[in-house]
C-alpha cells in the first residue's frame, strides 16, 4: 500500500542511511534513483515520482538531502508525501537540523524512530513530542525499561497525560499571509489570505479547549448575522480538533497537544486593497543601460505599520554598475540573486515612497534569454488582521479548575506576493 | 558526544577484532561493538560473517541493544537462514515479556524475516499477540498478520488469522481498528482469485466510521482507503456514509483530505438525490483549492487528481480558474499541470482572463512550458469559438516574436483552427509563410505543408513553395512526406494546368524511390486514382473533412471511472490503471456504482454527437488518408469509443468512396465487397466487414415476450439473442398497444455477469405509432461492468420512453456469448481436461434428439463449438469439444452419441473452473442439437 522502503540520501546520490519495510524490493534499486532524476533534469520534465522498471520513488529535498520513498505497488501517494514530510518534521523536532552530519552523530536513535514510524510501509506514530517519550537520546542510560505511553494507541494520541506546570498558560498568534499576484498592468489577478492559529499551550493535565471565532457561519446560525464576522473559504484542523462536532455546530473544540502546534489554519478570497502596491516604470534601452523607477504605496489605516519591508525587484544578469537614489530607506544590489532590494524598516499606512536605479548593460548580449520575474514584496503588520478575524474567547477547563490566561496577539504578513512587470 | 564514531574503524583485521568485542564479557564493551556493526551496515559493508556473534548479543535486558540486533537481524537473516534460526527462542520469548513494548518488537520484527523456517514459528506467538491486553502490541500484531500474508498466505488462512483480524475491526481501541484495516485491505487486494477474502458489512463500516472521529491521521487514511472499496447497498447507506465523512474534508493533512474526496466522488455516483449531490460538490471544491497552498510534491498529486475530478464532475471547479493561475516560482511540473487544468476549465466565461495568462506564460523562458502555453491557445481557440478570433490574433502576436519554437508550436496549432472554423482566418496565411524557412520541426513542417495543400487555391506561389520542399524529400521524416504527396496532390486537383510535372515527381518519388510502405501505397492508389478517374479523385482528395472535438486529451470514459476509484493512489498521478504498473497482482479491476438513476440525458446526447466528430490531433487519427497525417496513429485503448468511431470514418469517407468509384484495380482484397453500408455509429463495424464470410446459420431462438404490454404502460417487447458475424445483438421487437404515439426511445443494462453493454443508442423508428411492430436489432459489447447475477445469464434491462422508464428482466441464451477463438489445442485440451477437478465435471442427458456425429459436429461448429476430438467406443461416439465464452472462460465438453440416431438420448458432461456456467452452456446444446 504505501512505502516498501525509505532511504536518506545526500546530495550526490549516496545512502546515508536507509531502511527496508516490506523485504519485496532489491535496495540496489536505489543506485538508479540519482542517474533518473539527472536524466529527467536534463530533459526539463522532471517530477517529484520517478519510474523505473521494477519500482516507483517518490521524493522530496531537505538541506541537501534527498528523502526517497520506493513502492512497487499502487500506493497511496498522497499518503507517502505527508508523511516524508512528517519524517523530517520529526527528525528536525529531534535533532534540530537534519542534514549529513546529523544523521551520522544519531544513526542509532533514526534506526529506533524510522522503526516507529512505519510499520510495513504503514504510518504509525509520528508525533514527536509523543515519541520522545519512550524514543530518547539517552536510551542507554535508562535502568528501567521504557513503555509505550498510553498515547500511543489512546483517542488521544498527541497528549501524555500526568502534565504539569506551575503556571498554566496559553499563547495564540493568529497569523494571516497575504498572496497576491497581479499583472503588469496593474490589474490584480489574485488576492487570498491565508490565515494560521498557532498556539503555544503550557496547561496541567488534561484541558478541555473551545475557541471562538467571529466566523461567520456560526453567527448567522445564532443569529447574530449583524455583527462583524468573517466569512471563511475553507478551513483545515489540527487532528486534535473534533470535526465532526465542527461540521455540526462550528464549536472548535480540542485537546491541546502540550507545546507548540498549529491549530487551525483558513483561507479566504479578498476584494480589499493590496497592502502594499508597487508602481514601477523600467525603461531598456538595449546594449546600453535600464532604468526603473518604483513607487510604494501602503494602503492600509494610517494606524497600523508595516515593518521590515522589503521590496526585490528583479534587473538582469548582466547588468552592472548601479545607481540608486531614495528618499527612505536602503537600498542594496544583490547580483547572486539578480536583484535589487529596497529595504524600508518602517513603512506607516497612506504613505508613498519613491526610488529610482540606474544600470549599465553590456554591449553585446547574452545568449540565454531571461525571464522576467515578478517583483517580490516582504512585510510585516503586527496588531492588524487583513480578514478582520478577532478571538472572542478561549474557554480552558480542566477538572482540576485552574484558571488559565489566553493572550492573543494578531500579524499579518506576506505570503506569496508577485507583481509581474513588463 | 556523538555516534559518529562508530563509524571511524580500524582498517587492518576488522572484522575479527569486532568479533572479539562483541564477545566480550563486559556489557559495555558489546554494547560498543554492535554499534559499531550496525555502522558498518549503514554505510554499505558486508558484516554478515558475524551473524552468530551479533545473535549471541540479543539475550538483553537493554532495549536500545535488543533494537540495533534485530534491525541486524531483518538485514542479514535472508542470507543466513540456517542460523536465523537460532534467533527463533529469542523471539519467543520476547513475545512473551511483561513490557509491552518488547513484545510489540518482537513480533514486529520477526515478521520482517522473511525465512520461511522462521515463519512456521511465528504463528503461535502472533496469536497471542493479537489477543495481547495491550492495544500497542495487537496494533502491531494486526499489521504483522499482512507481513505473514506476504510471506505465506496459505499458511494465514489456514491458522484463522483473517478471522483473527477481522474481528479486531471491532476493537475497542481506534488504532487497533485502523491497522487491522490496513491489513485486511491489502490481504484482499493481494487475493489471487481477484475476489476479497474478506467482505466489509454495514454493521463492520458502522465501526470504522466510529474509529474514524479517533484514531490518528494516518489511521484515518487506512479507514477512508478501504471505505472507498466498500459498495454500499443502496442509496439511503451512500448517503449517510457521505455524511458522516464529511468533516475530514477539514483535516490539515492532505491524505486525508483526498482519500475523504475519493469516497465521495465513488459514493456520489449512487445518489440520485440532486440536492444532496449539489451540496456535496460545493462542499468539495474549497478543500481540493486549498490543496494547492502545500508543500509543492503534494500540490503536484493533487493536480494530477484535480484533472481527473474536473473531467468526471466539471462543475465543481468551474468557478475556480483563478487558483490555478501559475506562479513565477511554481515547480515546472506544477506549472505544465496547472496549465493542463485551465484549458479544461476554459469557458465563454472565463476565456479573456485565461487567454492573457496563456499569452503571459508564452513569453516565459521554460521552453516545454512555453510550448505547451501556445498549444493552449490553440485548443481555446477550438474549445470556445466566440475566442477563435482573438486567439488567432494572439498566436499572430507571437508568431511576430520569431522565437523559433513559438512559430512553430503555433503553426501546429493554427492548423487545427482551419479545420475547425474554414473559411474564416486563412487571410493570415501569408504572415505564415513568412515563417517557412525557420521550421525544423517535422510536426511544424507537416502541419504547414498541409495549410498550403489545402488552401492551394489562394497561395499564389503554392507551388513553388511545395516544390521548395520536394528538394530534400528523402531526408524528411515519413510524416512529412506523406503530408507533402497529398498536399501536391490537392495542388494538382485544383491547378492542374501547371502542376503536372510537379506531381509526377512526387509520385514518383512516394512509389520508387521510397521504401515506406505507407507512402508508396498511398502514392499507388493516388496515382490509379488521377489515372483513372480525376473526378472522383477530386471527390476523395478534396472531401469534406470530419469535425475536430473540442475536447483533447479526454480519458476514455471507463479509465476515468476506474481513476476515480484511484484518486490519491499512483494511478491516479499516472492516469494509467494500476494493472499497467504493478507487477503480478491480478486484483479486482475497481469500477464506479452503476448510478441508480438512469442517465438517459447522457445515452441521448452520445448518440447524438456520435456521426463524424472525430478527436483532433492529440489523440488518433485513423481516418486519415484525406489529409491529416500530423501525428502517428497511436494504439488506443480497446474500449475506447473514440476509436472505434474514427475506424469506420476510415471507411466511410475514404477506402469506400474510393471503392464505389469504382477503380477496379485497387488493392480491395482485405476489405470485402464494396457495398457494405457504412454505419458510423457501431463499435463493431471492422468485424461485420471482415467476418462477411463466416458462418451465417447460428443458432437463434425464437422471440419471447419479456416486457408486456400491461406492465410495458402499452409497449410490448418481445426479444430474443443472436451472434452475427462475432457480434452479439439483442433482436427485439417493439409493438406500441397504446393509443397515442411513442418516441424518445433509450436503453440501458444493469451490470451483469459477462459485462454486456449497448454498443449504440437504441434506434427505434420514431414515432411508434400504435399497433405498428417495429424490429430493432441492438448490438452489444462485452466491456461493461460486470457483476454476477443469479441465475448467471440474467440481464435487467430498463428502456426509456416519453411515457415512463420501464424495467425488466431477461435470461441471455449462452450460444452467442461462445467466442469464434474457442478452438483449443489438443495438447491443452487433454491437460486442461485433466486439472479441472470432478467436482467441477456435471453431467446432463439431452432426450429425444435425432443426429450422428457428424451433424452434431457440424452444428456446434456453426456456433462456435469445436471438435477437437472424436473416439468411437463400445459402437458410441464420443466427441470432445471446446468453446470459449466472451469473458475468457473456457468450457470443455465429452459429447456421447449412441449409434442409433433417431430419437436418441445424447449425454453431455461439461467440465469447466468456473462450473457456474455449466447450466446455461447445457440449455444452449440443448437448444443447438434440437435447432
Amino acid at each position: 500500500m504505501s512505502s516498501a522502503a525509505i532511504f536518506i540520501l545526500d546530495v550526490k546520490g549516496k545512502v546515508l542511511i536507509s531502511r527496508n519495510y516490506r523485504g519485496d524490493i532489491d535496495m540496489g534499486v536505489i543506485e538508479k534513483f540519482m542517474p533518473l532524476l539527472m536524466d529527467k533534469e536534463e530533459e526539463g520534465n522532471v517530477t517529484p515520482i520517478l519510474q523505473t522498471g521494477e519500482a516507483t520513488f517518490a521524493y522530496i529535498k531537505h538541506n541537501n538531502l534527498y528523502i526517497v520513498s520506493i513502492t512497487k505497488m499502487n500506493a497511496n501517494i498522497a499518503l507517502v508525501f505527508a508523511f516524508l514530510h512528517k519524517l523530517v518534521q520529526v527528525m528536525v523536532e529531534y535533532f534540530k537540523e537534519l542534514e549529513e552530519e546529523s544523521i551520522r552523530d544519531n544513526f542509532v536513535i533514526i534506526y529506533e524512530l524510522m522503526d516507529e514510524l512505519l510499520d510495513f510501509g504503514y504510518p504509525q506514530t509520528t508525533d514527536s513530542k509523543i515519541l520522545q517519550e519512550f524514543i530518547t537520546q539517552e536510551g542507554h542510560k535508562l535502568e528501567i525499561a521504557p513503555r509505550p505511553p498510553m498515547a500511543v494507541t489512546n483517542a488521544v494520541s498527541w497528549r501524555s497525560e500526568g502534565i504539569k506546570y506551575r503556571k498554566n498558560e496559553v499563547f495564540l498568534d493568529v497569523i494571516e499571509s497575504v498572496n497576491l499576484l497581479a499583472n503588469a498592468n496593474g490589474h490584480i489577478l489574485r488576492s487570498e489570505i491565508v490565515g494560521a492559529i498557532k498556539m503555544r499551550v503550557y496547561l496541567s493535565g488534561m484541558p478541555e479547549l473551545r475557541l471562538g471565532l467571529n466566523d461567520k457561519v456560526l453567527f448567522e446560525s445564532t443569529g447574530r448575522g449583524k455583527s462583524k464576522s468573517v466569512e471563511l473559504e475553507d478551513v483545515k484542523f489540527h487532528q486534535c480538533v473534533r470535526l465532526s462536532r465542527f461540521e455540526v455546530d462550528r464549536t472548535i473544540s480540542f485537546i491541546p497537544p502540550d507545546g507548540e502546534f498549529e491549530l487551525m489554519s483558513y483561507r479566504l478570497n479578498t476584494h480589499v486593497k493590496p497592502l502594499i502596491w508597487i508602481e514601477s516604470v523600467i525603461e531598456r534601452h538595449a546594449h546600453s543601460r535600464v532604468e526603473y523607477m518604483v513607487k510604494a504605496k501602503s494602503q492600509f489605516k494610517r494606524r497600523s505599520t508595516a515593518n521590515n519591508v522589503e521590496i526585490v525587484i528583479p534587473v538582469p544578469g548582466d547588468a552592472d554598475s548601479p545607481k540608486f537614489k531614495t528618499g527612505i530607506g536602503s537600498v542594496k544590489y544583490a547580483p547572486e540573486q539578480s536583484a535589487i532590494i529596497w529595504t524600508i524598516k518602517s513603512f506607516p499606512g497612506g504613505k508613498e515612497y519613491l526610488m529610482r536605479a540606474h544600470f549599465g548593460l553590456p554591449s553585446v548580449e547574452g545568449e540565454d534569454s531571461e525571464g522576467r520575474p515578478p517583483i517580490q514584496v516582504k512585510f510585516e503588520i503586527p496588531y492588524f488582521t487583513t480578514s478582520g478575524i478577532q478571538v472572542r474567547y478561549l474557554k480552558i477547563i480542566e477538572k482540576s479548575g485552574y484558571q488559565a490566561l489566553p493572550w492573543v496577539r494578531y500579524i499579518t504578513q506576506n505570503g506569496d506576493y508577485q507583481l509581474r512587470t513588463n | 558526544m556523538t555516534d559518529a564514531k562508530y563509524f571511524t574503524t580500524t582498517k587492518k583485521g576488522e572484522i575479527f577484532e569486532l568479533k572479539s568485542e562483541l564477545n566480550s564479557d563486559k556489557k559495555e564493551k558489546k554494547r560498543e561493538a554492535v554499534k559499531k556493526v550496525i555502522a558498518s551496515m549503514t554505510v554499505g559493508k558486508d558484516v554478515s560473517a558475524l551473524f552468530p556473534d551479533v545473535v549471541n548479543c540479543m539475550q538483553t535486558d537493554n532495549l536500545e541493544l535488543k533494537k540495533l540486533v534485530y534491525l541486524y537481524l531483518m538485514n542479514y537473516a535472508k542470507s543466513q537462514p540456517d542460523m536465523a534460526i537460532m534467533a527463533v527462542n529469542t523471539f519467543v520469548k520476547d513475545c512473551e515479556d511483561p513490557n509491552p513494548l518488547i513484545r510489540a518488537l518482537a513480533v514486529r520484527t520477526m515478521g520482517c524475516i522473511r525465512v520461511d523456517k522462521i515463519t512456521e514459528y511465528l504463528c503461535e506467538p502472533l496469536r497471542k499477540c493479537l489477543k495481547d491486553e495491550d492495544p500497542y502490541v495487537r496494533k502491531t500484531a494486526a499489521v504483522c498478520v499482512a507481513k505473514l500474508y506476504d510471506i505465506n498466505a496459505q499458511l494465514v488462512e489456514d491458522q484463522g488469522f483473517l478471522e483473527q483480524l477481522k474481528e479486531l475491526l471491532s476493537d475497542s481501541n481506534p488504532m487497533v481498528v485502523a491497522n487491522a484495516v490496513a491489513a485486511l485491505s491489502e490481504i484482499n487486494e493481494s487475493s489471487p482469485s481477484g475476489v476479497p477474502l474478506v467482505e466489509m458489512n454495514a454493521p463492520t463500516i458502522n465501526k470504522l466510521l466510529t474509529a474514524l472521529n479517533e484514531c490518528t491521521e494516518w489511521g484515518q487514511v487506512f479507514i477512508l482507503d478501504s471505505l472507498s472499496n466498500y459498495n454500499p447497498k443502496d442509496e439511503r447507506e451512500a448517503q449517510s456514509i457521505c455524511e458522516r465523512i464529511t468533516p475530514r474534508l477539514a483535516h490539515a493533512n492532505a491524505a486525508v483530505v483526498l482519500s475523504a474526496v475519493k469516497v465521495l466522488m465513488k459514493y456520489m455516483e449512487m445518489i440520485s438525490d440532486t440536492e444532496f449531490v449539489s451540496v456535496l460538490t460545493r462542499k468539495l471544491a474549497p478543500p481540493l483549492v486549498t490543496l494547492l497552498s502545500s508543500e509543492p510534491e503534494v500540490q503536484y498529486v493533487a493536480l494530477r487528481n484535480i484533472n481527473l475530478i474536473v473531467q468526471k464532475r466539471p462543475d465543481i471547479l468551474k468557478h475556480e480558474m483563478k487558483v490555478f493561475f501559475v506562479k513565477y516560482n511554481d515547480p515546472i511540473y506544477v506549472k505544465l499541470e496547472k496549465l493542463d487544468i485551465m484549458i479544461r476549465l476554459a469557458s465563454q466565461a472565463n476565456i479573456a482572463q485565461v487567454l492573457s495568462e496563456l499569452k503571459e506564460y508564452a513569453t516565459e523562458v521554460d521552453v516545454d512550458f512555453v510550448r505547451k502555453a501556445v498549444r493552449a491557445i490553440g485548443r481555446c481557440a477550438i474549445k470556445v469559438e466566440q475566442s477563435a478570433e482573438r486567439c488567432v490574433a494572439t498566436l499572430l502576436d507571437l508568431i511576430q516574436t520569431k522565437v523559433n519554437y513559438v512559430v512553430q508550436e503555433a503553426i501546429v496549432v493554427i492548423k487545427d483552427i482551419f479545420r475547425k472554423y474554414p473559411n474564416k482566418y486563412e487571410s493570415i496565411i501569408s504572415t505564415l509563410c513568412e515563417n517557412l524557412d525557420t521550421l525544423d520541426e517535422p510536426e511544424a513542417r507537416a502541419s504547414m505543408i498541409w495549410i498550403i495543400g489545402e488552401y492551394a487555391e489562394r497561395i499564389d506561389n503554392a507551388d513553388e513553395l511545395l516544390e521548395s520542399f520536394l528538394e530534400g524529400f528523402a531526408d524528411e521524416n515519413s510524416q512529412v512526406q506523406l503530408q507533402l504527396l497529398t498536399a501536391i496532390v490537392k495542388l494538382f486537383l485544383k491547378r492542374p494546368a501547371d502542376t503536372q510535372e510537379l506531381v509526377q515527381q512526387v509520385l514518383s518519388l512516394a512509389t520508387q524511390d521510397s521504401d515506406n510502405p505507407d507512402l508508396r501505397d498511398r502514392g499507388y492508389i493516388y496515382w490509379r486514382l488521377l489515372s483513372t478517374d480525376p473526378a472522383a479523385a477530386k471527390e476523395v482528395v478534396l472531401a469534406e473533412k470530419p469535425l475536430i472535438s473540442e475536447e483533447t486529451d479526454l480519458l476514455e470514459p471507463t479509465l476515468l471511472d476506474e481513476l476515480i476509484c484511484h484518486i490519491a493512489s499512483l494511478a491516479s498521478v499516472y492516469h494509467k490503471p494500476p494493472s499497467a504498473f504493478v507487477e503480478g497482482r491480478s486484483g479486482l479491476r475497481k469500477i464506479l456504482p452503476a448510478s441508480t438513476r438512469l442517465d438517459m440525458k447522457k445515452m441521448e446526447g452520445s448518440g447524438d454527437a456520435q456521426p463524424a466528430v472525430i478527436p483532433s490531433q492529440d489523440s488518433l487519427i485513423i481516418g486519415d488518408l484525406l489529409s491529416m497525417d500530423i501525428n502517428p496513429p497511436q494504439v488506443m485503448q480497446q474500449s475506447a469509443p473514440a476509436a472505434s468511431y474514427s475506424g469506420p470514418d476510415l471507411l466511410g469517407g475514404g477506402l469506400d468512396a474510393l471503392l464505389d468509384v469504382g477503380a477496379p484495380s485497387a488493392p480491395s482484397a482485405p476489405l470485402g465487397p464494396p457495398s457494405i453500408p457504412s454505419n458510423p455509429a457501431t463499435g463493431g463495424l471492422l468485424g461485420d466487414i471482415f467476418g462477411l464470410s463466416s458462418s451465417p446459420s447460428t443458432y437463434t431462438s425464437p422471440k419471447t415476450l419479456w416486457l408486456p404490454a400491461v406492465k410495458g404502460k402499452g409497449l410490448e417487447i418481445s426479444g430474443t439473442f443472436s451472434r452475427r458475424n462475432g457480434q452479439i445483438y439483442m433482436d427485439m421487437t417493439f409493438t406500441n398497444k397504446a393509443m397515442q404515439p411513442m418516441s424518445g426511445f433509450a436503453i440501458q443494462f444493469n451490470k451483469n455477469s459477462f459485462g454486456l453493454i449497448p454498443g449504440q443508442p437504441l434506434q427505434v423508428p420514431t414515432p411508434l405509432t400504435p399497433n405498428q411492430p417495429c424490429d430493432v436489432s441492438l448490438p452489444m459489447n462485452t466491456t461493461g461492468p460486470v457483476q454476477k447475477m443469479e441465475p448467471l445469464n440474467n440481464l435487467q434491462v430498463a428502456v426509456k420512453n416519453n411515457v415512463d422508464v420501464l424495467y425488466f428482466a431477461c435470461l441471455i441464451p449462452m450460444n452467442v456469448l461462445f467466442a469464434e477463438d474457442g478452438q483449443m489445442d489438443k495438447r491443452v485440451f487433454l491437460q486442461t481436461w485433466k486439472d479441472i477437478p470432478t467436482q467441477n465435471e456435471v453431467q446432463y442427458s439431452i432426450n429425444n434428439v435425432s443426429a450422428n456425429s457428424d451433424a452434431v459436429v457440424q452444428k456446434m461448429q456453426q456456433n462456435n463449438v469445436f471438435t477437437i476430438a472424436k473416439r468411437n467406443v463400445e459402437g458410441q461416439d464420443m466427441l470432445y469439444q471446446s468453446l470459449k465464452l466472451t469473458n475468457n472462460v473456457w468450457v470443455l465438453a465429452e459429447v456421447k452419441i449412441p449409434p442409433s440416431s433417431n430419437n436418441c438420448t445424447v449425454s453431455l458432461s461439461i467440465k469447466s473452473i468456473a462450473v457456474d456456467v455449466a447450466g446455461g452452456v447445457y440449455a444452449a446444446y440443448e437448444g443447438i442439437l434440437r435447432s
